[in-house]
């Protein structure tokens, strides 16, 4: 076992485990997407209270539900980063970032798009839509700190112990912002709740969930295994390797 | 040569900072006269109305003593770092956690401290009753500790970096939001006639954690920073 | 349920459609994005080499 995960944390035999399993994953986030997303637009019923535009919450949840679960991923990678000082889950930590960002933008657009027919306003003060936001400082901010640093493996140090610092806070940020949020308004309006959500409307969610998960999994070992070349662009493997690339030699 | 102990060197790291920073008088006086112009900044805009200032001075003047503690921390490092003597300090035989404790003190005592005084007069610009007033000392007391302890992390972890003033911002403010509500809301409670025990304590937890974590934190992001 | 009434969303079709539209993008770019630099990386790289090899 522990053999096989040293050989993996290599980078070239990290480079051939993403070339065998990125595929498989990208292929099944493309059939769990369209499974999806044929349960969500027809099989779903629609909300009787909120009626179709309750189908945006087949993109927000998984969205948000992606932003907190890929920061959990970059704080792990990160910190298996410090403690083994593996090249390879440096470059994945960094590879979490981008992703984790963009998913905590597409919840904060999808909840805004789905708050204006349901509250009347682009933007509420709701608890889940400023957890989501500060989330997405902290993303930025880690992002930011990346490109300040030259060096990439200072860079996903450092970023490593942002990432923790941030993994102790975000629960503490998460209840005073839910605590704040009953103190102004009253805990009636929160409509992106869905206490008992009917069987029909859960699957293609579940169905959902996974699809993005599986997407999640495939894009950051591509990235990572972008980073991984560049890093390694003056070794010997990375070098054969470039030579067996089909395309024309100039 | 003979070393000298822990406690020791805490204190002799902790008044070497302190007769640095005072020597330094613009990087002491700097913060706290942004603090007071920005509180200033507000009557100006939103309308000198004594019950619409009274309602927002805790958010303004918490608001600005963020901002100003935050401009002020680039100083915890930079010049150790520049000098050689942040190295010096790593390679040092005593607990290196006593030294940036006595480095994040240093700090607090010269920004933390003076800033405390200025919300004094802050409260009286912007008509705070004296109950309210006091309230806004304790939660400053309580949490401008925290704005050190944890702002010496974006410092430790952008020491040497070119531009890391806005950044070490960038990296902190977002971490200081459970604070904010909490301060501010023991303020607005006391205005109100309501408890604030329940604040307190949560502000007390808040800087227990920080001060148990953040130490390690600085100590690990300057180890990676100075490999 | 025929099409006209599908892309109609109950009246809701401006929010659902942009939503899904956006989430579909951000995906999109979240893929071609990394693929695209690492093709022209190793292009570049295989430039590199042949000019020192040849």
């Amino acid at each position: 076992m522990w053999e096989w995960i040293i050989k993996f944390a290599s980078p070239m035999h990290f480079y051939m485990l993403v070339n065998r399993l990125a595929p498989w994953l990208g292929r099944a986030a493309g059939v769990l997407l369209v499974i999806g997303l044929y349960g969500s637009l027809f099989y779903a019923p629609a909300d009787y209270q909120q009626g179709e535009s309750f189908r945006i919450i087949y993109v927000h949840v998984p969205s948000a539900w992606m932003s907190m679960f890929i920061y959990m991923n970059l704080a792990v990678a990160g910190a298996a980063g410090l403690i083994w000082k593996t090249k390879v889950s440096d470059a994945i930590a960094r590879s979490c970032a981008p992703l984790g960002a963009s998913f905590t933008f597409l919840a904060l657009t999808t909840g805004s798009l789905w708050g204006k027919p349901m509250w009347g306003a682009w933007w509420v003060w709701d608890a889940r839509l400023t957890s989501e936001l500060i989330l997405l400082f902290l993303y930025l901010g880690y992002i930011a700190l990346q490109s300040a640093i030259d060096d990439r493996r200072m860079a996903a140090r450092a970023g490593a112990i942002l990432a923790l610092v941030g993994v102790v806070n975000i629960p503490i940020i998460h209840y005073s912002v839910i605590w704040w949020n009953t103190l102004h308004q009253g805990p009636t309006i929160s409509k992106l709740d869905a206490p008992s959500i009917d069987t029909m409307m859960l699957i293609p969610l579940l169905i959902m969930i996974a699809a993005f998960m599986c997407y999640f999994f495939a894009l950051v070992l591509v990235r990572a295994r972008l980073e991984i070349i560049e890093q390694e662009r003056s070794s010997k493997w990375v070098q054969e390797l470039v030579l067996q690339q089909p395309g024309q030699s100039v | 040569m003979k070393s000298i102990s822990g406690l020791r060197a805490f204190t002799a790291l902790l008044q070497r900072d302190l007769v640095l920073g005072l020597r330094n008088q613009s990087d002491l006086m700097n913060p706290l006269l942004f603090f007071i112009i920005v509180v200033t900044l507000f009557p100006l805009t939103v309308g000198p109305e004594q019950s619409t200032l009274q309602k927002l001075a805790p958010g303004i003047v918490w608001v600005a003593a963020v901002l100003a503690s935050s401009l002020s921390l680039d100083g915890i490092f930079r010049s150790d770092y520049e000098d050689g003597s942040l190295e010096q300090l790593l390679l040092s035989p005593q607990p290196k956690i006593l030294l940036i404790m006595a480095k994040i003190s240093a700090h607090w005592l010269l920004s933390g401290a003076p800033l405390i005084v200025f919300v004094l007069f802050s409260g009286v610009l912007l008509y705070l009753p004296d109950a309210a007033t006091w309230t806004l000392l304790v939660t400053l007391l309580l949490g401008t500790p925290v704005l050190s302890l944890v702002g010496a992390i974006a410092a430790a972890l952008t020491v040497g970096l070119r531009s890391s003033g806005l950044l070490q911002a960038l990296l902190i403010l977002p971490l200081f939001m459970p604070l904010l509500i909490f301060a501010v809301s023991a303020v607005s409670n006391v205005s109100r006639g309501l408890s604030v025990t329940g604040e307190y304590y949560f502000l007390g937890a808040l800087l227990t954690l920080a001060l148990t974590l953040a130490p390690f934190a600085v100590l690990a992001s300057l180890k990676v920073r100075m490999a | 349920m025929n099409l006209s009434e599908f892309l109609h969303m109950g009246g809701y079709a401006f929010y659902v459609w942009t939503s899904y539209g956006l989430t579909a993008v951000i995906m999109f770019l979240n893929y071609w994005l990394p693929t695209r630099r690492e093709q022209q990386l190793i292009r570049k790289l295989k430039r590199l080499q042949d000019s020192k090899s040849g």
